[in-house]
């Protein structure tokens, strides 16, 4: 991307509620922010050091329930349960990170996997804690300087701030040296291990500062959508982080979040013509074909078309 | 006594079906190395198929499970042949996404056939529960326990005894070699694939009938089925079949002595554990096939 298209796409962002005024489109934007923020977490994983987690909605669910629980229960402010989330969800990825020290591709999924179902199995069964199925509502709108950021345009100002910080992370983190230990980890770890790159020691920091980020999404959702419930554990969302990274490009710092708006957007235009089922079986078929035809994704493909060296 | 004892008997029936869907699955990701998370979507399959077969057609229930798996091996290998094939060489990472992306449609697209409401399977057996001392049990549930064991021996004859058997065996040692002394890899894949896609398919109609059909039952399924193959070691039949009774147990006296709302955590704390120490299985020496 050029710098001056840079500039006019932040231009446009920032804003964004002048000219979009209608409630349900800032709705949108703000969905498809949150998902902007978890398919950057799950892409620092699996675009960048390659290894897929399949449990990335236990780190987003583990951050929805502990900012709202904090907030309702211990009548903590938003601000601090935010942080809260994200050092709990931090933390759960440092003990994924910590258990799969030694397991790589399908193994290291398996072990996501079930840690995604251990903890959702939890959120459902420890009812004094989280109610069960029924979930917590009302969880409380954040305030900022007693200013409550119940609106959704000034919610929207809110996740776009999230957005960049999440932004500014991974690409302060990709272009450090840490970033190119985690492409030397995923491109050929026996070397990389040879010349001194602490493997163990990248894919935990990998793992954390991904599932953190996660829990920054998933505070986010709790206190937008007002109700947290086990249905944040469900496959689903992590099935639509992974869809989004693949399609934007994995390894690209814009290609999740080109992936996050296609893919909040796309279905929200769709759901006139095409029911949930359609579009999940649709999301299902999509993988296949990106897979076969676009397996390095949109922003790669794009930049190749631009002739210029796509990494 | 007489409550553990029953226990055991219901985990047994239970993991002799878990057996079922292991043995396909540790084939599968041993042979092809392909990581088959639409593994739980061919048990789904074969629990509707049986269903169609039983409720609206009125078969016999031996027909519906040889329906089943004959549509779950037809659906293997055009899985197989059409998104397989092209990336057989492609790394594990890439089969593994068009398993998910399987999966995902495969199930919706069951939702959209079927529906979301879960379905039971009419069966012919008498429900009343036959007594044997302390333990009673239901015909149904002993009817599933045969089937199941005759299919997991009729498996290992099958790829100890047979010529494709042995060109399975030989594959998964090591492909080049099988490749040059005339094995066609291909179809051994395929027929893996569509082996172990049946033997999923029977599991399904199997234990569709003891519980309910729904269009996520696959999703637990993968998993208990990855958790066997863990278990007992990437493709070793007999550390699949005592991996999935051991599962089976597990989860009985886990539901029974500790809390039914934790029965499916088990697998995922098995593959936890097992992963951390002892990641070549509880039974293996080594990886191997057989």
């Amino acid at each position: 991307m050029t710098r001056a298209g840079g500039w006019l796409l932040a231009a446009a962002a920032l804003t964004l509620p002048l000219w979009l005024s209608s409630a349900y489109h800032l709705h949108v934007a703000i969905m498809a922010g949150i998902f902007g923020v978890l398919a950057l977490s799950l892409n620092l994983l699996l675009g960048f050091t390659g290894q897929l987690s399949l449990g990335h909605a236990a780190f987003f669910g583990i951050g929805a329930y502990t900012s709202a629980l904090l907030t309702l229960k211990g009548a903590w402010s938003f601000w601090a349960a935010l942080a809260a989330a994200v050092a709990l969800a931090g933390a759960a990825g440092w003990l994924v990170g910590r258990l799969s020290l030694k397991l790589r591709g399908a193994y290291f999924v398996l072990v996501t996997i079930s840690f995604a179902g251990v903890i959702s199995l939890v959120s459902v069964n420890w009812i004094e804690l989280t109610n069960g199925p029924l979930g917590l509502p009302g969880v409380p709108a954040p305030e900022l300087f007693g200013w409550s950021l119940r609106s959704k345009t000034a919610y929207y100002y809110l996740v776009l701030a999230a957005i960049a910080l999440s932004y500014l992370v991974c690409a302060r983190l990709v272009k450090s040296r840490i970033g190119r230990a985690f492409v030397a980890l995923r491109e050929n770890e026996p070397l990389a291990e040879s010349v001194g790159v602490d493997v163990t020691h990248y894919l935990v920091l990998a793992a954390v500062v991904s599932a953190g980020m996660a829990g920054l999404g998933g505070s986010l959702y709790a206190h937008y959508t007002r109700f947290v419930s086990p249905e944040v554990f469900l496959f689903t969302y992590t099935v639509t982080m992974v869809v989004m990274v693949v399609a934007g490009g994995k390894g690209t710092l814009a290609g999740p979040l080109v992936g996050a708006v296609l893919f909040t957007v796309l279905p929200e235009a769709l759901r006139a013509a095409a029911s949930w089922q359609w579009q999940m079986l649709a999301y299902g078929v999509l993988l296949v074909l990106l897979v076969f035809f676009l397996p390095r994704g949109i922003v790669p493909a794009v930049q190749a078309l631009r002739g210029r060296d796509a990494s | 006594m007489a409550e553990l004892l029953q226990h055991l008997v219901n985990g047994l029936v239970l993991g002799g079906t878990y057996a079922l869907l292991g043995i396909g699955l540790t084939l599968i990701f041993g042979l092809m190395n392909v990581v088959n998370f639409a593994h739980g979507e061919f048990y789904t399959l074969g629990a509707y198929v049986a269903f169609a077969a039983l409720a609206w057609a009125g078969v016999d229930f031996f027909v519906a499970l040889l329906m089943a798996i004959a549509a779950g091996a037809a659906l293997g290998w055009l899985c197989e042949v059409t998104l397989l094939r092209p990336l057989r060489g492609e790394s594990i990472d890439t089969t593994m996404l068009v398993m998910i992306g399987v999966w995902i449609a495969m199930q919706n697209g069951e939702l959209l056939v079927w529906g979301g409401v879960a379905k039971s399977i009419p069966h012919p057996f008498p429900t009343a529960p036959l007594v044997l001392g302390p333990v009673a049990i239901a015909p149904l549930r002993i009817f599933v326990l045969v089937l199941a064991a005759a299919l997991i021996a009729a498996s290992w004859l099958l790829i100890q005894k047979t010529k494709l058997g042995r060109a399975m065996r030989a594959t998964f040692q090591d492909r080049d070699t099988a490749a040059l002394m005339g094995v066609g890899i291909g179809r051994i894949h395929a027929a893996t694939f569509a082996f172990g896609s049946g033997l999923a398919a029977a599991a399904g109609a199997l234990l569709g009938p003891v519980f309910l059909v729904y269009p996520s039952m696959g999703d637990l399924a993968s998993l208990k089925a990855f958790s066997v193959v863990i278990l007992g070691g990437l493709g070793n039949l007999p550390g699949a079949t005592l991996g999935g009774l051991l599962l089976g147990i597990v989860e009985e006296l886990g539901a029974g002595y500790i809390s039914s709302g934790y029965r499916d955590a088990v697998g995922f704390v098995i593959i936890i554990l097992v992963l951390l120490f002892r990641p070549s299985g509880l039974f293996a020496r080594q990886e191997r096939i057989a």
